[in-house]
C-alpha cells in the first residue's frame, strides 16, 4: 500500500447514552485518486463514519491518521438553505473563504453548471444545487472529496449524470473520493472499492466482489439482487473472486433491524 | 440641538436601527424570533432588579438577557426542547419581574415605559448607552460576519470549515442581549422583537445576498423610525408602536416586490 490520504485504525464511536457503539473496530483507508464508496442500510453508521474521519466526533477508541496538510472538500448530507436567506450562487461559493470571480467561474464550469453565478440558490433544481455544492467543495483544490449521500433527491438520470461527473473530476484533478450512499444501483459501477458497513466493516473489495458477497446480500436483501443483476449486465462477473473479499466478523443476518 | 426631545428621539432610534438591521436578519434566517421575544420579555426582570439595586437599568437588563441566553443554551444542551425552555424561562422571568416591580414604588408608576417604550423621553446619557451598545453589536457582527453567515447557511458546512457553530450562536445571543438592553427604552419590551424582525422581513423582498438584506433592513428600519416619529408627533400616537406600524406597512409593500 502507498501512503493513504486518510486512515482509520480500529476506530470505535459511541453516542452518549446508547448501549451499542455506532461504529465498532472500523479500519479503512483511502489512497490517492481512489473512489471509495461506503454502502449500508439506515442506521449503519455511515454518516458517523464520515464525521469521525473528518474529525467532527470524538472516538471512543482507535485513531484516525490524516496525511499532513490534507485538504478535504466536503459535501454534507441534505444541505437545505432557508428561503428566508437570500443567497446567490456566487455569494455561496465565497463561504467562508472569499474567492475571486475567475475562480468561481472556473469551478462552476468544471462541475457543468457554468454561468449560474447570479442565480438564487433557492431557485436551483436539485441537480444544479448538488453541482454547486460540489463546486464549492472543489474550491480549495482538495486531495480528498467527501460526499455524504450526494444524490439524495435526484432522479435516476440525475444520479447517473452526477456519478459520471465525479469520475470526470477525478480524472481531471486526481482527487480521491469518499462517497456514502444508499443507492446501490449506480454507485457500484463508479467505485474502485466498496465498503459495506453495518456498525462494522461487513465486507469490502471491488464492486464485483462486494456484490457477490453473502454478507452484502444478507444486508440488502432483494434490493441487492437487483444490483447484482444490473451489475452482471454490464460487467463480466467472476465468482472465483469471492474468496478475495475481506470478511468482517459477525456479519449480516442478525443486524437487519438495528436502529441507531 | 440635543435639547430638542424629538432630535434626541431620532438619534436614539437611528442608533438602535444600526444594530437591529443586521441582527434582525440573523433572527429571521435562523428562526430566532421566539428567542428574541423571550429575551426581551425576560428583560423586565432586569429592569426590576436594576431599580431594586438602584443601578442603570441597561446593566440589569443586559445581565438578565445574557443570563437567560446562557441558561437556555445549558438546558437545551441537556436535551430540553428549545420552545419549552424558552417559554418556561422567559415567562417565569417576566412574571417575577412584574411581581418585583409591584414592590418598587418608583417602578410601579413607570412600568409602562419599559413595556411599551418611551423614546420621546430619552436623555443624553441614554444616547450614549444606545449608541455604545449599537456600535458594539455592529462591531461584533462585522468581526464574525463570514463565520456567522456560513454557520447560518449550514452548520455541517461550517464545522467542516473549522467554524464552531455553538460559539457563533453564543455571539448572536450576546448581540441580542445588548440589543434588548438598549431597545427597551425605545420601543419597549413587548415590541423589541418586532423591531428586529419586521424590517428584516421587509428587506428580504429587495435582497439577493445576505449583505443586501442586512443593509436594506437597516435602511427600512431607519425609514420607519423617521416616519414613525413624525407620525407620532402629528397624530399624537405612541412613538414606539408608530415605528413598528410603519415597518409593517413597508413589509406589506415589499411583498409585492418580492424577489425569489
Amino acid at each position: 500500500m502507498t501512503a493513504a490520504l486518510i486512515q482509520a485504525r480500529d476506530m470505535t464511536v459511541s453516542h452518549p447514552g446508547a448501549d451499542l457503539p455506532v461504529l465498532s473496530h472500523v479500519s479503512m483507508g483511502i489512497q490517492p485518486r481512489e473512489i471509495v464508496t461506503v454502502v449500508g442500510p439506515n442506521g449503519s453508521g455511515k454518516s458517523t463514519l464520515v464525521r469521525a474521519l473528518l474529525g467532527q466526533v470524538a472516538l471512543t477508541s482507535g485513531r484516525v491518521e490524516r496525511a499532513r496538510g490534507l485538504r478535504i472538500g466536503y459535501v454534507p448530507q441534505r444541505v437545505h438553505i432557508e428561503r428566508a436567506m437570500p443567497m446567490t450562487v456566487r455569494r455561496f461559493l465565497s463561504l467562508p473563504t472569499r474567492v475571486s470571480d475567475a475562480q468561481a467561474a472556473a469551478v462552476l464550469e468544471r462541475t457543468g453548471v457554468p454561468g449560474l453565478e447570479q442565480r438564487q440558490i433557492a431557485a436551483l433544481s436539485g441537480g444544479q444545487f448538488q453541482r454547486v455544492l460540489l463546486a464549492r467543495a472543489l474550491l480549495n483544490d482538495p486531495q480528498l472529496l467527501v460526499l455524504d449521500e450526494p444524490t439524495q433527491g435526484l432522479d435516476q438520470p440525475g444520479i447517473v449524470a452526477f456519478y459520471r461527473l465525479i469520475e470526470e473530476v477525478r480524472q481531471e484533478t486526481g482527487v480521491a473520493v469518499l462517497m456514502v450512499s444508499h443507492d446501490l444501483l449506480v454507485v457500484m459501477r463508479a467505485s474502485d472499492r466498496v465498503i459495506c458497513l453495518n456498525g462494522h466493516v461487513c465486507c469490502e473489495g471491488t464492486p464485483q466482489v462486494v456484490s457477490a458477497a453473502p454478507e452484502y446480500r444478507a444486508l440488502f436483501g432483494a434490493e441487492a439482487q437487483g444490483t447484482l443483476a444490473l451489475y452482471r449486465h454490464h460487467h463480466d462477473h467472476d465468482h472465483d473472486h469471492v474468496e478475495e473479499h475481506v470478511h468482517g466478523p459477525d456479519c449480516g443476518h442478525h443486524h437487519h433491524h438495528r436502529e441507531g | 440641538m440635543l435639547d430638542d426631545f424629538l432630535i434626541r428621539a431620532l438619534i436614539a432610534g437611528l442608533g438602535l436601527v444600526l444594530a437591529t438591521g443586521a441582527l434582525g436578519s440573523f433572527v429571521v434566517w435562523r428562526r430566532m424570533a421566539y428567542f428574541g421575544d423571550s429575551t426581551s420579555h425576560a428583560a423586565i426582570l432586569g429592569v426590576a432588579l436594576s431599580f431594586a439595586f438602584s443601578m442603570p437599568f441597561y446593566l440589569g437588563t443586559l445581565a438578565v438577557a445574557v443570563g437567560m441566553a446562557l441558561l437556555v443554551a445549558w438546558l437545551t444542551g441537556r436535551g430540553q426542547g428549545m420552545d419549552t425552555v424558552l417559554g418556561v424561562i422567559a415567562h417565569s422571568a417576566l412574571a417575577t419581574g412584574l411581581l418585583a416591580a409591584s414592590f418598587i414604588p418608583g417602578l410601579r408608576m413607570n412600568l409602562d415605559a419599559f413595556l411599551f417604550g418611551d423614546i420621546l423621553a430619552v436623555t443624553r446619557s441614554d444616547l450614549v448607552w444606545i449608541w455604545g451598545g449599537a456600535l458594539a453589536v455592529l462591531g461584533l457582527l462585522v468581526w464574525r460576519w463570514q463565520r456567522l453567515i456560513t454557520a447560518s447557511v449550514n452548520e455541517e458546512l461550517a464545522v467542516a470549515a473549522g467554524i464552531n457553530p455553538k460559539f457563533e450562536r453564543l455571539i448572536l445571543s450576546l448581540a441580542l442581549a445588548i440589543v434588548v438592553a438598549i431597545a427597551i427604552r425605545i420601543v419597549g419590551a413587548l415590541l423589541i422583537s418586532a423591531m428586529l424582525i419586521v424590517p428584516a422581513a421587509a428587506a428580504r423582498g429587495f435582497a439577493r445576498t445576505p449583505e443586501q438584506m442586512a443593509g436594506s433592513a437597516t435602511f427600512i428600519g431607519a425609514l420607519a423610525v423617521v416616519c414613525g416619529l413624525f407620525a407620532s408627533l402629528r397624530l399624537d400616537t405612541p412613538a414606539g408602536p408608530s415605528i413598528i406600524v410603519v415597518s409593517a406597512a413597508i413589509y406589506a409593500v415589499s411583498l409585492v416586490a418580492y424577489r425569489k
